[in-house]
Order: C-alpha cells, then structure tokens, then sequence
C-alpha cells in the first residue's frame, strides 16, 4: 500500500489531557419512565400480550380426556401435549420445533425487524403489564418521576407498597402457572393453598415468580440491551430492505418549535416540531431520529405518538414509521418498498421454512405411537438340551397411545428361528415395560459369527401398527 | 481427602485461586477511572476508518455488582467447600459423604415399602404383584449379568428356572445362596481315578446315569472306578446338595456336554463362584429377590404383574 493512499487513515491518537478530570466508567442507570401511548402499533402490542398471556396461562388449566391437556411428566418422563404422549426418544420433534422457531425468527427479522421483540417477548409482554399496573397505581409518567422525585409521604409509601404487592401478587401466579405445565395444575393448586407444595414446586414457583418480578419491574430494557444475544445480532439478519421503525429525516429536518397556527411552508422548518414525545415513550429510552440502533425493540411506540401529533399539527402521518431503508433513500411509494418483501433472501427462508413445518408435522402425524428398543443379553449364547443355540433379547416395550396395548412378538431374518415368548403381552397405557424372550435356532444351521434378525412387533387392536426392529443372533465357534 | 504428597502443591494452587479472586477486585478498581475521556459528544474522541467512533457508554452499576456477587460467591464457596488446595472446607463436604447419607435416606424411604414384605414368608411375597415387580428390577439390576434376563443361564452359569438346584431349592436355601454366595469346587480326579482310558470310560458312565447317549461297554468299566466321585456325588450318581455336588443323572450340563465336556472336568476341575450380595443388598431386599427367584421353579398364576 503506498504511503499516500494511506494517509487519511492514521489514528490520532490524542495524549491524555493533564487537566482532565477522571470520570468514573460506571455509572448508575438512569431509571427510564416509558409515557402512556395510543395508537395502532400499541393495539397489536396489546393483541400479542393478550394472545401470548391467554396461552400460557389458560393451556394447563385445559383437560384431555381424563388428563391435563398438556403437561410435562418429567418424574415419569412423559410428556402430554392435547392427543400425543411423547417419550424423551421423542427429543427430535423438539428439535424441530426450534430449528422451526429459529428460522421464522429469521424470516420475520428479514421482512419486518424485531417483530418478536417489540409484540411477542416474554420480557416486553411482561414490561408492558408490570408497566401497566405501575400506571394504575402511580399515573403516568410525570407523576411517576414526580413520585420518584419526592421526599418520602405516606402517599408515596402507600402506592409503592401496593404497586408492589400487585406486583408480587401477579409473579407468583406466573410462577405458579410455569410449574403447573410439570404438575398437574388442579393439584398443584391445591397443594398451593394448603400450604403442602414439594421443596422443588415451591422452588420454581418462587423462583419463576422472582425472576418475572426483576424482569418486568426492574430490569426491563436492560435485559434487552445487555442480556439479550437477538439486539447483538440483528444486523446481520437485517437488510436495506428490511421494515423497521424510522424516522423520515427529508421530512423532519430541520426541526424546531413553531407556534400552532403557523403553517408549515411558512417557518422554513421541517416536520419535526422537536416535542420529544418519541423519546418520552420508548421504553428503552433512546431516540429514534439517531436513525437504527441495537437498542431498538421495534415496538412502534414512537412511530405512534408522532402520529398523533402530526394529526394535531394537521400534518400527515407517518414522520416515524415502519420503512425501508432503501424506500427512505429513494423515496419509494409504500407499494414499491412492499413489492420489496418478496426478495430472494425472504423466499428461501420462507421455502425452507414451509418444507421444515410440513416434514415436522407429516413424521407426527405418520409417528407410530409405539416404540421398541431390543437389547440382546450380554452373556454367552447357550445351548439348550434340545441341542438348539438361544440367544436372550429383553424388549423393552414403549406404549405411547392412551389405551393398553396387547401385543404380539415375531422373529424373521433366517429360516428355522423360534421364538419363546408369552403370547399376550399387554402394556398399559403410556407405559413402558421390558420382556425378556429367547430366540433359538437348531445348533448346525448357522456358521459361527454374528447373524442379522428382525423382530416383529404388532397389536391386534382397532388401531394396528408393526414395528419391526433389528438386532444380531450370534453363534459361538465350535 | 488430598491427592497431594507435601504441603507445596496445595498452597501453591490456594495462592494461585486466592490471588486470582483478589486480582479481579482490583481489575474491577483499577478500571472504574480513566483520564482523557468525556468528550462532549459522548465519545473518547477516537475515530477509525473515517466515521467510526468509540462511544463512552459506562457499563452499569448493576453489573459491576454482579462481579461483586460472583466474587463474594467464590470466596464463600472456597470457604465452605473443599476447593483451595487440601483445605477441607467449614463443612467438611465430601462427595462420598454425601452418597452414604443419600444411600441411608433412601433406604430409609424405602423401608416402609419392604417393611410389609418383611413380615411374610417367601412363599406369600411370591403371590404379591408389587413384590413381583420390585424383584424383576433387583434381578434385572443385579443377576441377570450372569444367570440372564429370562435366568436360564448360561454354560457355567446355573439355570435358575429348573428343578435342579446345586445347593437346595429350598426358600431358606436360595436366601442363603443369594446372601452368602456358594463356590462350587469340583477338584481335578485325574489321578484319582486313573489311566486316561479310566477316564473315557467313567466318562461314558456318567453318561449313562441320565440316559444320555454313550458307549455301555465303556459304561461297564467306567463303573467301579466311578467309586472316585461317589464321595460327592453319591453312589447312585444324584449328587449331593450339602457340598454343591451336581446331580448327574438328569440332563442338565452346566459346564459343558457330551463326553469331552466331562473328560475335562475329572483332568481339570473348576472352581465356580456365586459372590456373596449381602453387602449390596438389604435384607428386605433379599427377601424380595428370593421369592422372585424361588417363583420360577414353583410357578404361581398370581404372580402375574
């Protein structure tokens, strides 16, 4: 690289000023007091806290049949989910579910940025009741700060205690629904009033409902802007043609106070009459016409209190709003950045997402709700006195449907093979059990060494199925 | 508890974690003020490839005390548990301790569940479903290596579904084998009954005690030096419980069969041990096992799970 080229691309590097003052590099967070907002993006905000909030706490109250509709055995190690039993063999399915989960991610942060963030997160769905309930109790914000500010009252006393015993109130419940997806919940419930709950029950409950309280009530945006990995890595899923909250600087700028009456070709300003209100809402505390930050939850707060007072101003709306960064530079209509959408990027993730969900959920439905695991007994094959040779295999038996299963056990793989086993065998619904069985084989029939075999496994019930499972039958040299 | 031979090694390995603690408190001091910063524009005033600039956003307070906690945390943990060098801990934990107490806590637990078989004989635990099942998981866990999971055994290992019991099928018998374990010494005869050819020919006669097919010719002159092992395995050949004398007139082999099988056992011997299990086992659950196993040569229906 020649000495010219490079010139504009030394670091100065300024020598520490003798007279500067040493700052403290740690510094307490400046509490962040989010003002009440209206509008469309705060109806869709509240639509996925409603969503959200009815599944998790309304599904384990749910019954199937005789059983709680869904609900994690791990003690028995079975887990109910409305018609399914699965077994932990079953682990595969979660599997897919979070690859599935992973690429909608993706394919929701390519087309319209932090939409999970900003509507479907525990820690905003949580921020945004425990916020709600703060606003009950305390006002908004400026009575808030004003609450904070003060010197301490009874009244101060009084709705920090409530709002803190609502709080709480509100944490174990979640707590107690958290556990109530291992336990069945009616008991739990039970259990929970009679003060008889297992140590590991009151552990989680307590422990869930602590963490939702620090969450939701202290924590907040620090989780999102310190903890969460998803912040860190948003640009790379980002492009310009992503959707995300962004204020329309053409328009805006310049900025500045104007009195109401004048009109806005006259002050020689731009939209932007600099009210602050956008930073005033965002619940992370950071400005939106700073352009993208990782700070961003994607929550539309600000893109809705522009909007009205830009209707105030008699304005049109839309100086926050969700857009493209690549309509904002080239000035695109809203059909031309939406035309957009269906970039390449978007379809692949869109393809793979579909064929992921649609091999997902065609192995569930076609999954034989059984299972066998075949293990052959370590010890020497033997000779009977019959002259035959065994070999003893323990099945063990895996009943995943809800009825008890009658069950009939065959062998093939080679000609002449026996099998000695009970006729009947019977398995109890969404339990497991092992049978042992011999397989013999006249002793002259086979050469010594390892012989593949297959056993048959089948139910004579209204639902058939047949398993068939591998294993070896081994010969001893002579 | 120490893996350490001098003293040099462990406070060499406290001081190391004892400073490195300490060094973090200090790292976490040391870094708390620095000059130079506090630019208007919220930036330490440094700019790389043309625009990029190294904002001074501090990290927040609650974090620096997580530090502390963690900090807080190592030190007592490393005061309470072993972890700095041999030094026991306040508690003096230890992973073994802590297992002897689980293994009593949970035989504890387990008490009120043998307690009702305790009270029964073999032969009524036998009929119990509950017994049944526990017994299946004790064989399962602890016999079934050997005597197999259908315990038919093996060549060496008794078949424990027949009538034929090495030292008695009696309930009290199969409790004592399974507690004290048995060996089974067969000495090696050769001398005793003499001339390879005397061999061959007890060889056959063995045979000819189950019925077995043989040379009764051979059979003839095997007789009368079959006197060798009348000792123990009597005189008409049935064998001998008391000393675990195998019966030789069924068809049972449980070292090998036909007339090699036999000709190396009177020229080498075997010594055969079943290990003791009253030091893995509770009495209670002996009992249990005892009955399940007793249950296979006395079939029951209500045994049935």
């Amino acid at each position: 690289m020649s000495s010219d080229s490079n010139n504009n691309k030394v670091i100065p590097i300024h020598a520490a000023d003798e007279n500067a003052s040493s700052a403290f590099l740690y510094a307490a967070t400046p509490k962040i007091y989010p003002r009440t907002v209206q509008g469309v993006f705060a109806q869709w905000r509240w639509l996925g806290v409603f969503i959200t909030q009815l599944v998790f706490y309304g599904l384990p109250w749910l019954e199937w049949g005789q059983r709680q509709a869904v609900l994690f055995d791990l003690g028995a190690r079975r887990f109910y989910v409305f018609g399914l039993v699965l077994y932990p063999q079953d682990f595969i399915y979660l599997t897919g579910l979070l690859v599935v989960s992973a690429l909608s991610l993706f394919l929701f942060t390519a087309v319209a940025g932090r939409l999970w963030c900003g509507y479907a997160c525990p820690q905003t769905v949580y921020s945004e009741i425990f916020m709600y309930i703060e606003r009950k109790i305390e006002g908004d914000r400026s009575a808030r700060m004003r609450l904070d500010a003060g010197d301490y009252s009874l009244e101060k006393g009084v709705k920090k205690t409530y709002k803190h015993i609502v709080w709480l109130g509100f944490s174990i419940w979640t707590g107690f629904t958290f556990v109530g997806y291992f336990t069945p919940i009616h008991e739990l419930g039970l259990a929970f009033f009679q003060t008889r709950m297992g140590s590991w029950e009151v552990f989680w409950v307590f422990f869930y409902g602590f963490a939702t309280y620090g969450n939701a009530g202290f924590m907040r945006e620090q989780v999102c802007k310190y903890m969460c990995p998803y912040a860190r890595f948003q640009s790379a899923m980002f492009d310009h043609d992503t959707l995300i909250v962004t204020y329309d600087e053409q328009r805006g700028e310049p900025r500045g106070h104007r009195p109401h009456s004048a009109s806005l070709a006259a002050t020689g300003l731009g939209a932007c009459i600099d009210c602050n209100l956008c930073v005033q809402v965002c619940p992370t505390g950071i400005d939106i016409r700073h352009g993208l930050q990782y700070e961003c939850i994607g929550c539309g707060a600000c893109a809705d209190v522009c909007n009205g007072v830009m209707d105030k101003m008699g304005y049109p709306q839309g100086l926050v709003r969700y857009a493209t960064q690549n309509a904002m530079k080239q000035g695109w209509s809203t059909a031309e950045m939406f035309r957009r959408i269906f970039r390449p990027r978007v379809l692949v993730y869109t393809a793979i997402l579909w064929t992921l969900m649609v091999v997902l959920g065609w192995s569930l439905y076609t999954r034989t709700p059984f299972r066998v695991d075949v293990v052959r007994d370590r010890n020497l094959p033997r000779i009977s006195g019959k002259g035959e040779i065994e070999n003893v295999y323990r099945l063990q038996l895996m009943n995943a449907t809800e009825t008890q299963q009658r069950l009939r056990i065959d062998v093939h793989g080679m000609d002449g093979l026996e099998i000695e086993v009970d006729d009947d065998i019977l398995v109890e619904p969404a339990q497991s059990r092992w049978v042992p069985l011999r397989v013999e084989i006249d002793y002259n029939a086979l050469q010594p060494g390892s012989h593949k075999i297959w056993f048959d496994i089948s139910n004579d019930a209204d639902k058939p199925f047949k398993i068939t499972e591998p294993s070896v039958f081994l010969v001893p040299t002579r | 508890m120490s893996d350490f031979t001098g003293s040099f090694w462990s406070s060499y390995v406290a001081i190391i974690s004892l400073a490195g603690i300490l060094a973090c408190l200090v790292l976490l001091w040391v870094t708390a003020r620095k000059k130079s910063v506090g630019h208007a524009d919220n930036t330490t005033g440094h700019v790389w490839d043309e625009d990029l600039r190294e904002m001074n956003n501090p990290l927040p307070l609650w974090w620096v005390g997580l530090f502390v906690i963690t900090i807080l945390f190592g030190l007592s943990y490393l005061f309470l548990y072993p972890g700095l060098g041999s030094f026991a801990g306040s508690k003096a934990w230890s992973s073994k301790a802590e297992y002897d107490t689980e293994v009593v806590e949970a035989n504890a637990a387990l008490q009120p569940l043998y307690a009702r078989f305790d009270a029964m004989s073999v032969q009524d635990v036998a009929k119990d479903p509950k017994a049944h099942a526990i017994g299946e998981r004790l064989f399962m866990n602890n016999c079934a290596q050997c005597h197999g999971s259908d315990a038919q055994g093996s060549k060496g290992y008794p078949n424990l579904t027949d009538s034929d019991w090495l030292h008695g099928g009696t309930p009290e018998k199969i409790k004592e084998s399974i507690t004290l374990g048995r060996v089974g010494n067969m000495p090696p005869m050769a001398a005793a009954v003499g001339t390879p050819d005397d061999i061959r020919n007890v060889a056959h006669y063995v045979l000819s005690l189950s019925g077995s097919p043989h040379d009764s010719l051979k059979a003839g002159f095997g007789k009368p030096k079959f006197s060798a092992c009348a000792a123990c395995h009597g005189v008409d050949g049935q064998g001998m419980a008391a000393v675990g004398a195998p019966n030789l007139t069924d068809k049972v082999w449980l070292h090998g069969w036909g007339e090699e099988g036999i000709v190396a056992m009177v020229n080498k011997g075997k010594q055969n041990i079943m290990p003791p299990q009253k030091d893995r086992l509770s009495a209670s659950q002996i009992h249990v096992l005892t009955s399940y196993v007793w249950s296979f040569s006395n079939k029951m229906d209500a045994a049935k799970p």
